[in-house]
């Protein structure tokens, strides 16, 4: 089962390659997204078949990070093809390929309960994305392409020096280190202190590279900005989705070694920079495409918040897993079609988006809503829960501050976005023949009601999961 | 056999100062090759151990380290037809005194971890620590392109060291996929070098500068 969902994207991934019409073979990644997405229900409804080998393991934390990301990228891919229609005079052969081998990737991440083969498969995302951002070919995005080369290499590179480390730490002690996430739970007791302490601080920092926490941040607001929308929303909503279940996994081992005391101040301490960061830039931010990135990195810091405080705030952890993914997909897929229209990403050209896009405007300015905690969107549910997750664990100081944070940014954010989406529209627009089309429109409408529901009502087999989650977080396999 | 690989780890850290006062991109790049063909028959050395899966990722790591990624280097330094000096930020004589005090804080740092019995008084873990430590000052202290691609390979070299305390417990096949992604990851990077110069006329990454607040 493993091996159909990762080989099955890479395989349509080949296919594209060698599709020649430029026409037709965007439909590939729709098709093959639904494929997956099917393999996903099966998966999740039938947990039987996904028993196998020990390398490959659907755990409960990576049930909610595959459904999100393949509903997310169903979404996107269906966007896709209406984003490529508008692009025709360039060839997407290598787009639609390289879209196809990072949802392998990404499932293999998910799926990888060997934390060696994950960082493989990390890495193998990292690279898949590169070509994507690239896919303008102007100069700004040679640029925003070599910084998340580098830096996202770099960071992985940490990520693998981390690995070693644990695998050293459990060397030590004469216990067998195969890097297993199974063999690693059962034997974190027992493990060398110092190796494992410095092994958490090399995985937080790789992999947090990869999340986009700061101080790591510097290549996202170039790397989401210059990008294609479609892969903005992907690398948002997915790549940082598995990156967070990679630091989800060594917390886990760390939980269980008895480290919480050493971890949780670390995780507190990059959550609320990643959102004080997040917020001094999101303040009088000009350019739209960027601000999304500053709230991307205000999100991971939220979701490393949480699982610092960890107890009851990690169901509304998981949860937010979840949302920050789908509003995600509704913010950059909006975002792409009012810069298209409007060929700016400024707001001093940009304005009136509501009268010039009617649905992309409106869907902007609710996704914003969502995503900085509005009720009664899905993230207000999970903020709220990670809230009181920290007063129950009684750290009423970093619970006030994460409120207070919240609150600047969703002003900070109000006024970029208000000023997009309100005024009356400049009468040309650059591209005066763009208007929304039900490719580019429809999938946004759908992640948005999924947010929206999620929001007024999680039903029983979804609560059920990320009740699961966060408690295969807090005990022993 | 651990004298012999003391005295191989000892030349690759004198291989980093040399790789930090280097001034010919060319001569960077084939320290680096050296450093890593090194590297890669270490396996070989490290106690109770020479069996078919290591010779296996000997001779892959050698060719990969030593061969592949040099040639296709060069390749993308002849494409590009840029200057040959590496200019760095700082000058060359205080980045190898700022590498010796890498390699000083790196054993100093070491000292703190305690090693496994059958690890005693090897150099592994010092030399690695230190290499990285190179790499990042390599990394971040050139200006082109190319260079800091070299910061790079040394950063992976010296976490290649600390893989090989765990040869035997990690399977081939994570060691293969670490190099084949490194491998895959410098071509990458190598075609983009190339569009960088095409697009900026330099490889000066100084000029990549118009992406800010």
């Amino acid at each position: 089962m493993a091996l159909i969902m990762i080989l099955f994207p890479l395989a349509m991934a080949a296919v594209a390659a060698m599709t020649p019409s430029n026409h037709w073979r965007p439909w590939l990644v729709p098709v093959t997204a639904a494929g997956h997405l099917l393999l996903v229900a099966v998966a999740l409804a039938r947990p039987e078949v996904t028993q196998g080998s020990a390398w490959l393991v659907l755990d409960p934390l990576s049930r909610i990070i595959l459904l999100q990301v393949s509903l997310l990228f169903l979404f996107c891919s269906f966007h896709t093809v209406g984003y490529l229609r508008y692009r025709q005079e360039l060839s997407n052969r290598v787009f639609c390929s390289c879209l196809l081998t990072m949802l392998g990737a990404m499932s293999l991440v998910i799926w990888s309960h060997h934390l060696g083969l994950m960082w493989v498969a990390m890495e193998a995302t990292t690279l898949a994305t590169a070509p994507l951002i690239y896919f303008n070919r102007t100069q700004q995005s040679i640029e925003a392409t070599w910084k998340y080369l580098l830096v996202g290499s770099v960071g992985i590179a940490m990520a693998l020096f981390g690995t070693f480390f644990l695998a050293y730490a459990s060397l030590h002690e004469g216990l067998d280190s195969m890097l297993l996430l199974e063999g690693l739970l059962r034997q974190a007791p027992r493990m060398s202190k110092p190796w494992l302490q410095a092994a958490f601080v090399l995985l937080l920092v790789g992999y947090g590279t990869k999340m986009g926490l700061a101080p790591m941040h510097k290549w996202k607001p170039d790397a989401y900005g210059e990008a294609p929308s479609v892969v903005g929303a992907l690398l948002a909503g997915g790549v940082t989705s598995c990156a967070f279940l990679a630091i989800l996994r060594i917390q886990h081992i760390c939980h269980l070694a008895g480290e919480d005391p050493f971890t949780s101040p670390l995780l507190l301490t990059m959550g609320l920079f990643s959102m004080v960061v997040a917020c001094l830039f999101l303040i009088g931010q000009r350019d739209f495409r960027r601000m999304l990135a500053y709230s991307s990195i205000e999100h991971m810091g939220i979701l490393v918040l949480g699982l610092g405080i960890g107890r009851t705030a990690l169901f509304g952890t998981m949860l937010h897993v979840l949302a920050n993914g789908l509003t995600k997909g509704v913010l950059f897929l909006s975002a792409g079609n009012i810069h298209r229209a409007y060929r700016s990403k400024s707001t001093e050209v940009v304005f009136g988006a509501m009268r010039r896009l009617p649905l992309s405007g409106a869907l902007f300015l609710a996704a914003f809503l969502a995503i900085t905690g509005s009720p009664p969107f899905a993230p207000f549910i999970s903020e709220f829960s990670i809230f009181n997750g920290a007063l129950d664990a009684g750290r009423y100081v970093i619970g006030g501050t994460f409120l207070f944070l919240l609150l600047v940014i969703f002003i900070g954010m109000s006024q970029t976005v208000l000023r997009v989406v309100q005024g009356r529209a400049p009468h040309e627009t650059a591209n005066a023949e763009y208007c929304d089309g039900w490719l580019t429109g429809a999938p946004m409408v759908l992640l948005m009601l999924l947010v929206l529901a999620l929001g007024l009502y999680i039903p029983a087999p979804l609560r059920a999961m990320l009740t699961d989650a966060a408690r295969f977080l807090e005990g022993r396999p | 056999m651990t004298s012999l690989l003391n005295a191989i780890l000892v030349i690759v850290l004198v291989m980093n100062l040399f790789a930090l006062a280097a001034s010919r991109i060319r001569a960077l790049i084939r320290i680096v090759a050296v450093q890593g063909a090194l590297l890669g028959a270490i396996p070989l050395l490290v106690p109770q151990h020479v069996a078919l899966p290591a010779v296996l990722m000997v001779v892959a790591a050698v060719a990969i380290k030593g061969v592949v990624i040099p040639l296709i280097m060069m390749r993308a330094l002849r494409d590009a037809q840029i200057k040959r000096e590496v200019g760095p930020l700082i000058g060359r004589l205080p980045s190898v005194i700022l590498g010796a005090a890498a390699i000083l804080f790196a054993v100093l740092f070491a000292d703190q971890l305690p090693l496994a019995d059958q690890h005693e008084g090897v150099l592994l873990v010092p030399a690695s620590i230190a290499t990285v430590l190179v790499g990042f000052i390599l990394l971040t202290t050139r200006v082109k392109a190319i260079t800091q691609i070299v910061g790079y390979l040394v950063l992976e070299n010296g976490i290649y060291i600390f893989g090989t305390l765990l040869i035997e417990a990690l399977p081939l096949v994570v060691e293969l996929g670490v190099l084949l992604d490194l491998f895959v990851g410098i071509f990458v990077i190598c075609i983009i070098v190339n569009h960088i110069n095409q697009a900026f006329s330099s490889l000066d990454t100084r000029q990549l500068v118009s992406l800010k607040e």
